[in-house]
């Protein structure tokens, strides 16, 4: 540990400026994986209840239920509108409040001006708006519960007509993901700024991290997937607010009767902007995670990285990919057979580098004498459960195969396998391993091995049948889990399993509730400032934890690659990047 | 340490940070004028006739009967114009004139007011005619596309008002930094500029 007081020329800042309403990289770092961490802990106790009412239907909420109004669940027993808003507010917070900020907002922030030799993000202040702008979108997101009628019920894909003439939780929701999406614009544009401009002496291109490229194409889908799902949003409040028909069709019924539109606006229209968002979006849930399983996997097999060249590429080329598949989420909409064909070939092409990062990562592993420390074993998992929910994607990029699965559960199922077992497993990677980093102490590894063990299993537990679900034709949207369908009852007996396996899984998240808290100040602390031996800046060029202001006490300079593990004739089985 | 390259360029890139930040940002806003542009054509090209519809009584056969031209040709030659000063108030920071550049940038300020005013103009002759948003899909993209627009006019008086007053302390301790600050509150009034370039036509002319 190096004494950090004597390098901190500055005066002490006041705890709002330090802590609250502060510039630095790292505490907005903090300060984005807290709350995130938070609404993830939120939008997961969404799904508890969703789960008791799938398993019980009918049956009164145990324990907790009395808390809840008679608009929401009178006497404990779920009302359907409340499940929607749950099923709608799930899906929104876990992934604009939860995974990506936690992904993006926190990991990015903390880690990649360290990893590239930084002593900040290019613009400070912008960042620290970033954070806050986020923070309102998430208090306007919660107090939608609280207006007449309840939040979102029209799903997170807000798909317009019924999203158009939803009650009030609709209009919050739009106005919750304006100060999001503007929220990560600042982000995306701070995050390239900082890469393109503030690499120090040495730091090419090619001799990033990988998890800092991941981040670089990342910020890149941000920042030109979110602004069309603002003049999305734009055009959806107008049709709220100022009576306006871009979604609406002419003569469309509602309730019987006939709207009292001017008409003349589509549907498909919606579809088209949101999705145009929403699948690069599906890229930036994935990417960071993949981020964060490369580092962890070449420090652990004290291995470079396999084809990190070429895994670059794929990444770059996945990115690109990314803006021209959109409409596969739209098969079943009746767009024509010569969009669809469009669409499927795209498809099948962005698989492709896909697999070559999955493959990258499963290479590295070739041969290594793999130290499995808790971040090792939560980067490994992520592999067969990122290829499932890969692999049970194909057929949905297909359109004959599609059309039958579309809006079952095998499609809940595919998702998730990407973002829980997949995104999330890695984010606790990333977690374990730069504990240390922020705090100077280690997470206790008997409790992280209890997490760990229990979180995979569980987590199988629950979306494994959703794909038997899915493919005896079980719809994704029903409140009752498919009681009244004669072909569901063969298949629905898995909701019980399933849901006590959600609530397991929430029970093994308690020891990391606890670890995470008590490590903070009791954990065992690190012994040099690098105690994992890597190789990349963020361990090896500065203090651990680091100083407060401007991170590095001399401007490192890079001599060499960023995964130069166990270089044949060295005496070390590591080479820093800053080694001469 | 200090953030490097505020004030002087990386000297591989060939820029500062606040040049490439704005250039991020106005491909971020082209994404954003991208997809209503994308919303107009989708939806004019789904329309049996546009805009083709009887509003209060009147049948309209072409945008120019429902919109003035006149006043959107006005407009855009402030726009221009406004352009036109605020690189000249650039360059006269560079040959450090601070008066002349005053003079320019205040004259940028006050043609965007103008703009403003036209454009309140053309909205308060639609409203009086019984002509809202909610009558038909033209109006609607109308009045959302302009609207949106005139928020990032409003969005440059402030960076610019701000530059000129309270902002302008900085040309004293420095000036090229405050330089740099002009020329990138520039892009993005070009940016502002050349969106209803775009606009003109689409919406008013064709």
């Amino acid at each position: 540990m190096t004494n950090t007081t004597e390098h901190d020329h500055h005066h002490e800042l006041s705890f709002i400026r330090k802590w609250i309403f502060s510039t630095d990289h790292k505490v907005i770092g903090i300060q984005y994986g807290l709350t995130a961490l938070f609404f993830l802990l939120f939008g997961f106790c969404l799904m508890l209840l969703m789960r008791w009412q799938l398993a019980y239907p009918g049956d009164p909420v145990p324990i907790i239920g009395w808390l809840f109004s008679d608009e929401t669940m009178p006497g404990g027993v779920m009302l359907p509108e409340f499940y929607n808003q749950l099923g709608a507010m799930h899906g929104t917070i876990m992934v604009f409040l939860g995974v990506v900020p936690l992904a993006v907002g926190a990991f990015g922030n903390y880690i990649v001006p360290l990893q590239i030799g930084a002593p900040d993000m290019a613009f400070p202040k912008l960042n620290m708006a970033s954070y806050w702008v986020y923070f309102i979108g998430g208090v306007v997101m919660l107090s939608s519960f609280l207006v007449p009628a309840g939040a979102a019920k029209a799903g997170w894909t807000s798909y317009p007509p019924l999203a158009d003439i939803e009650t009030m939780g609709q209009t919050m929701w739009l106005i919750g993901m304006f100060f999001l999406i503007t929220s990560s614009l600042l982000g995306a544009v701070n995050f390239l700024t900082t890469i393109i401009q503030l690499r120090t002496e040495g730091m090419t291109y090619m001799r990033m991290p990988f998890f800092t490229w991941v981040q670089f194409v990342t910020a890149f889908l941000l920042l030109l997937a979110f602004p069309p799902l603002e003049a999305a949003a734009v055009l959806q409040l107008a049709d709220r607010l100022i009576d306006t028909s871009f979604f609406l069709p002419s003569g469309l019924v509602v309730s019987g009767e006939i709207l009292e539109v001017s008409g003349g606006g589509s549907p498909l229209l919606w579809q088209h902007l949101f999705w145009f968002l929403a699948h690069p979006e599906v890229y930036v849930l994935i990417l960071p995670a993949m981020g964060i399983v490369c580092e962890i996997i070449a420090n652990n097999t004290r291995k470079p990285l396999w084809g990190y060249k070429l895994m670059v590429q794929s990444l770059v080329f996945l990115g690109v990919m990314s803006f021209v598949v959109w409409a596969h989420h739209m098969f079943i909409t009746g767009m024509g057979t010569g969009l669809s064909t469009f669409f499927q070939i795209t498809t099948m092409i962005i698989s492709v580098p896909s697999v070559v990062i999955l493959s990258g990562m499963f290479l590295s592993l070739w041969g290594a004498s793999i130290r499995f420390t808790t971040p090792m074993l939560f980067a490994l998992a992520f592999l067969p459960m990122f290829g499932i929910g890969g692999l049970t994607g194909l057929p949905l990029g297909l359109a004959p195969t599609d059309i039958p699965l579309h809006d079952t559960m095998y499609i809940i199922g595919h998702f998730h396998y990407i973002v829980a077992p997949g995104t999330i497993m890695a984010l606790m990677a990333g977690i374990y391993y730069w504990f240390p980093k922020v705090t100077g102490r280690y997470m206790n590894d008997i409790l992280g091995k209890i997490h760990f063990w229990g979180t995979l299993i569980f987590m199988n537990g629950i979306f494994m049948p959703m794909f038997i679900q899915g493919l005896a034709g079980v719809s994704r949207r029903l409140y009752d889990g498919g009681q009244t369908y004669e072909f569901a009852s063969e298949v629905i007996k898995y909701n019980e399993f399933m849901s006590q396996s959600a609530f397991l899984l929430a029970i093994f998240q308690l020891p990391f509730i606890v670890n995470f808290f008590w490590s903070i100040w009791k954990g065992k602390k690190v012994d040099d400032d690098n105690p994992w031996k890597a190789t990349t800046l963020e361990w090896s060029a500065t203090p651990t934890p680091p100083l407060a202001h401007g991170n590095f006490e001399t401007t490192p300079v890079v001599y060499r690659g960023p995964y130069e593990y166990s270089v044949p004739g060295e005496e070390s089985d590591y080479l820093p990047q800053n080694q001469p | 340490m200090e953030i490097p390259y505020t004030v002087h360029p990386r000297p591989d890139t060939g820029v500062t940070n606040a040049k490439v930040g704005i250039w991020l940002f106005l491909a971020s806003e082209i994404m954003l004028f991208g997809g209503l542009f994308s919303a107009y054509i989708f939806l004019r090209m789904g329309a049996p006739e546009w805009p083709g519809t009887t509003m209060s009584g009147h049948y309209y056969a072409s945008a120019s009967d429902i919109l003035s031209v006149p006043l959107a040709a006005l407009n855009t030659v402030i726009l221009i114009a406004s352009s036109v000063t605020i690189v000249l108030a650039w360059a006269s920071l560079m040959t450090n004139n601070f008066s002349k550049y005053r003079i320019y940038m205040g004259l940028t300020i006050l043609m965007s007011f103008g703009f403003l005013i036209v454009k309140s103009i053309e909205y308060s002759t639609k409203f009086e005619h019984g002509l809202f948003p909610s009558e038909s899909t033209f109006l609607a993209i109308y009045f959302v596309m302009t609207g949106l627009h005139a928020i990032h006019v409003i969005g440059g008086i402030v960076v610019n008002a701000y530059l000129l007053g309270p902002g302008a302390k900085m040309w004293k301790t420095n000036p090229t930094q405050y330089t740099n600050r002009i020329e990138v509150a520039g892009l993005y009034w070009h940016f502002v500029d050349i969106v209803w370039i775009f606009l003109f036509p689409t919406i008013y002319l064709i």
